[in-house]
Order: structure tokens, then C-alpha cells, then sequence
């Protein structure tokens, strides 16, 4: 029996899509073993990295995992925390102690520091098998947010959004004068004037909108390039390959 | 008295013109559409999501709660009494037992997936179009299958075999309504029904008729779920 790759690198295929047929070749995420096939185990887009064959998820709903910096909304303050909403099937607890390094007094009023209703940066520390999610804000850049807006995109092209060492953020920063925080759970939050942020938003729906496709860096220059009337700096397009 | 020809002039293993699309209703998590004949299924998947009522939740899995709803004005003139009744509560059950041995909701505790499928138009065979609907829904929602699934309903009108009744055979007095759903990769039967008679034989050939309509209504799902992410230009 010959030993090969059914489909082509970057295909989109469809679960239960057979992906290559002998046991040299390894499944990867989002992929299973049948026998001696590699089959698709969702819908995405395959990739082939040496004998190991992996699917790259086109959608789908966000999973908390460690160490991942997300933005939350405060939807109830509880005992000793709070409790996050943050664009998954399950919810988020803030203790106090990972919360602030002040002293805070029994009984004091939390909403103090933060609101219902207030989102804000912060990293996942444990996740157990139930899916109980702590989160702190002790670390660089994690803080509540004022003003700005928020912006959903699909938690699987977030990768796309922050770019290579996250030159396309950075390219939309520079580009819309705006300050932008990139959740990997797909809220994402902005701040900057009206104009600004309204380009910065289109930004970024352009590229959940085309993130499957080929040639996006270029692509998103040449849109802020039209947009805003300025050239978007070579240097950073030079940063993004 | 012998079946010459089908009330609507197909092949006795012909099945109706399908279509299919991916992706129609953008504030769900995923959704499709699909068309066969005159029968169309919407189906829209939300979730991942928190359960409510909180007994319902499995701490060891996610679970799936479908709901099938055939529109008051989608049958053949007469009012079809809006809400839920006896009959598409069982539809709703037989769906879910036909779509929870592809689904892997092992990652998703307490959580549910939510499927609705409206039926704004129809003339038999509904459930099958249900399946083949959600099916591709889920797949468009991103959610682990380790296969797709296909339905579509064979039968015996009179003394013929025929696949894809529509409603005036699977409604004649002298006939047999199969609906069944298949694994398409692996061959497997998630959904095997059968109202009306049939001899032990022409059972067997229907199966087998209704197994190679499948595979059409997988090309068809296919071709839906790839053109959603297709390259544009």
C-alpha cells in the first residue's frame, strides 16, 4: 500500500475527510488516527508540517487556556472577587488577592475597584478539567479599561489580528493613532479619536473577514493606505514579513 | 396493482434536485440551509454555551439539545399548529441520537449546544433534511466530528422501491417510509426508522438504495461547506 497525502497543503477540508492514508504520517490537532488514515476531525484547513498533518480551525468558539491574555467583562461581584464574563461557554473568577496588592478590609465595597459592567486585561492562571477559570491582573499591561469601545471577532483568527510578533496590530496602531488591546478570546478594545477608531474597527473586520486567505499584510496596508490619506510606514510593513 | 411511474416523474432511485449553503445566519455560532425538492431546512447552531436549568448539566460532557420546528405555513395549504407537540418532540430526539455519535463535546462541561432547525417549507422528508442541515451547521461552527452525517428517507410505494419520497408516497396507502441517516466516511447508521410494512428483501435494498443516495448528499454538503471559506478573486 503507498503511503501518501490525499489533499494539498492549505485545502480546506471537512470532518471526516481522509488526509493521507500510512502510518508515517502523524495526526495532529484537530485530526485522529482511523485505522492507518489520517482523517479530519472538524472543518479547517490543513497543514503539513513534515510527516505531522494538523488542522487549522476556521471557527469556533473560544477555550480558556493558561497563561492567555484576555479581556473580560465584571458580570457579578462575589464574596472575594469577581466574576468575568469573557466570550466562552464558561465563566471567569478575579480573586482579590490576584487583584490588587493593596489592602483591601473586610467587608469594603468592591465595586470600588472595579464595577459590574467595567471589562478588563487580564491572564489566565489555572484552568481545571471543569473549566473553572482563575484569572489575575498581576503582569505587565493588565489593567481595567476606560473608555474606548469593544469589538467581537471570532477567537480563531485572532492569531491573524495580532499578526507576526504583532506587527499587524501594531501596523493598525501606528496607521489610526489608536490604542489597541487584543484579547484571545476575541474582544477586542480600542481607543483613540471617533475617525481613527472607525478605521481601525473596518481593520479589523477585514481581516476576520479574509484571515484564511493568502497575502493579508499587503492586503491591510494598501486598506489603511486608502483610508486614512497617510502612507503607512515601510518600516513596520518591513517588521510584518 | 403495480407502480409504474412516480407522481412527480423521477427514477425510482433518482433523487430531488438538492442545494445546499453554509454560513446564512451570521449572529449564530455556525449555520446552513439545505433544499431537497421542495422541502428546506434552516438549521442554526449556538454554543458552545452555559446551560440553564442547571440539572440538565453534565459535569463529565457537553450535551446536545436539538429543536425541530416545521413552520405554521410550511405544509401543503393546511395550518400547521405552531409550537411543539408530541410529534417533533420525538423528531427533536431521533435528530439528536442521529448527531451525538459524531460529536465530541468532551472539551465543553456543563455546556450546551443548541441546534435549531425551522422548516419553512416541506413535502416529506423532513427529519433527513434536518440532519443533513445540522450536520453541516455544526461543522460550520467549529465544534470536533469525527465523521459528517447524511440522511435521506428510502421506502416502497406499492410494489416499487423508491428513495426520497416526497409527501404523496410517503403519504400513499400502500407504501413504506424509511428515513435514514448515514456516516458517510465510515459507513455507519446513526437513524433508522421505519413507518408502514415492508418484506425482509426489499428492506435490505432500500437501505442499500438509500446508502448511495447518501453519498450524493455528501457531495453536496461538501461542496457547501468549502465554499464557505473559499478563496474570493
Amino acid at each position: 500500500m503507498t503511503e501518501e497525502i490525499v489533499v494539498q497543503d492549505k485545502e480546506i477540508v471537512v470532518p471526516g475527510e481522509k488526509l493521507a492514508k500510512g502510518m508515517s504520517f502523524l495526526p495532529g490537532p484537530g485530526t485522529y488516527r482511523d485505522n492507518d488514515c489520517v482523517v479530519a476531525q472538524k472543518l479547517g484547513m490543513v497543514s503539513v508540517e513534515g510527516k505531522v498533518i494538523k488542522l487549522i480551525s476556521l471557527s469556533g468558539k473560544y477555550l480558556p487556556k493558561m497563561k492567555d491574555k484576555i479581556i473580560g467583562k465584571v458580570i457579578d461581584v462575589l464574596m472575594t472577587g469577581w466574576r468575568l464574563d469573557f466570550n466562552s461557554p464558561y465563566s471567569a473568577v478575579l480573586t482579590l488577592k490576584d487583584a490588587t496588592s493593596d489592602f483591601i478590609p473586610r467587608g469594603a465595597d468592591l465595586t470600588q475597584y472595579y464595577a459590574l459592567g467595567d471589562h478588563i486585561v487580564c491572564q489566565i492562571v489555572n484552568v481545571t478539567s471543569q473549566k473553572l477559570v482563575d484569572v489575575s491582573m498581576k503582569g505587565p499591561g493588565l489593567r481595567k479599561l476606560r473608555g474606548g469601545r469593544i469589538v467581537e471577532v471570532s477567537p480563531m483568527k485572532v492569531p491573524r489580528i495580532i499578526g507576526k510578533d504583532g506587527s499587524m496590530v501594531q501596523m493598525i496602531k501606528d496607521a489610526t493613532k489608536c490604542d489597541i488591546v487584543v484579547g484571545q478570546n476575541g474582544l477586542i478594545w480600542l481607543d483613540g479619536d471617533p475617525s481613527g477608531e472607525v478605521i481601525a474597527v473596518k481593520a479589523i473586520k477585514k481581516i476576520e473577514e479574509e484571515a484564511h486567505l493568502g497575502g493579508l499584510t499587503s492586503r491591510i496596508a494598501t486598506f489603511l493606505e486608502k483610508e486614512t490619506g497617510q502612507k503607512v510606514s515601510a518600516a513596520v510593513q518591513g517588521g510584518a514579513q | 396493482m403495480t407502480y409504474h411511474k412516480r407522481f412527480d416523474g423521477r427514477g425510482f432511485d433518482e433523487i430531488r434536485p438538492m442545494s445546499a449553503k453554509v454560513g446564512i445566519i451570521p449572529r449564530a455560532d455556525g449555520s446552513a440551509m439545505f433544499k431537497i425538492g421542495n422541502t428546506m431546512a434552516l438549521c442554526a447552531v449556538y454554543g458552545p454555551r452555559d446551560l440553564h436549568p442547571k440539572f440538565m448539566q453534565n459535569p463529565e460532557t457537553g450535551i446536545l439539545r436539538i429543536n425541530y420546528n416545521m413552520m405554521p405555513f410550511s405544509g401543503h395549504g393546511e395550518r400547521v399548529r405552531p409550537g411543539g407537540g408530541r410529534r417533533s418532540k420525538e423528531i427533536s430526539m431521533v435528530m439528536q441520537n442521529s448527531l451525538l455519535p459524531v460529536l465530541n463535546l468532551k472539551d465543553y462541561p456543563n455546556a450546551v449546544v443548541d441546534v435549531f432547525v425551522e422548516l419553512p417549507q416541506t413535502d416529506a422528508g423532513t427529519r433527513c433534511a434536518g440532519i443533513t442541515a445540522a450536520a453541516m451547521a455544526l461543522a460550520d461552527a467549529g465544534l470536533e466530528m469525527k465523521d459528517m452525517v447524511c440522511a435521506i428517507a428510502a421506502g416502497r410505494v406499492e410494489d416499487k422501491i423508491v428513495v426520497d419520497l416526497n409527501y404523496l408516497e410517503d403519504s400513499h396507502e400502500d407504501g413504506c417510509d424509511i428515513p435514514v441517516a448515514v456516516m458517510p466516511n465510515s459507513g455507519n447508521i446513526t437513524l433508522l426508522q421505519m413507518d408502514g410494512e415492508i418484506s425482509r428483501e426489499m428492506l435490505k435494498e432500500a437501505i442499500k438504495k438509500a446508502r448511495d443516495a447518501c453519498k450524493k448528499i455528501y457531495d453536496v454538503q461538501k461542496a457547501a461547506l468549502k465554499a464557505r471559506f473559499a478563496q474570493r478573486e
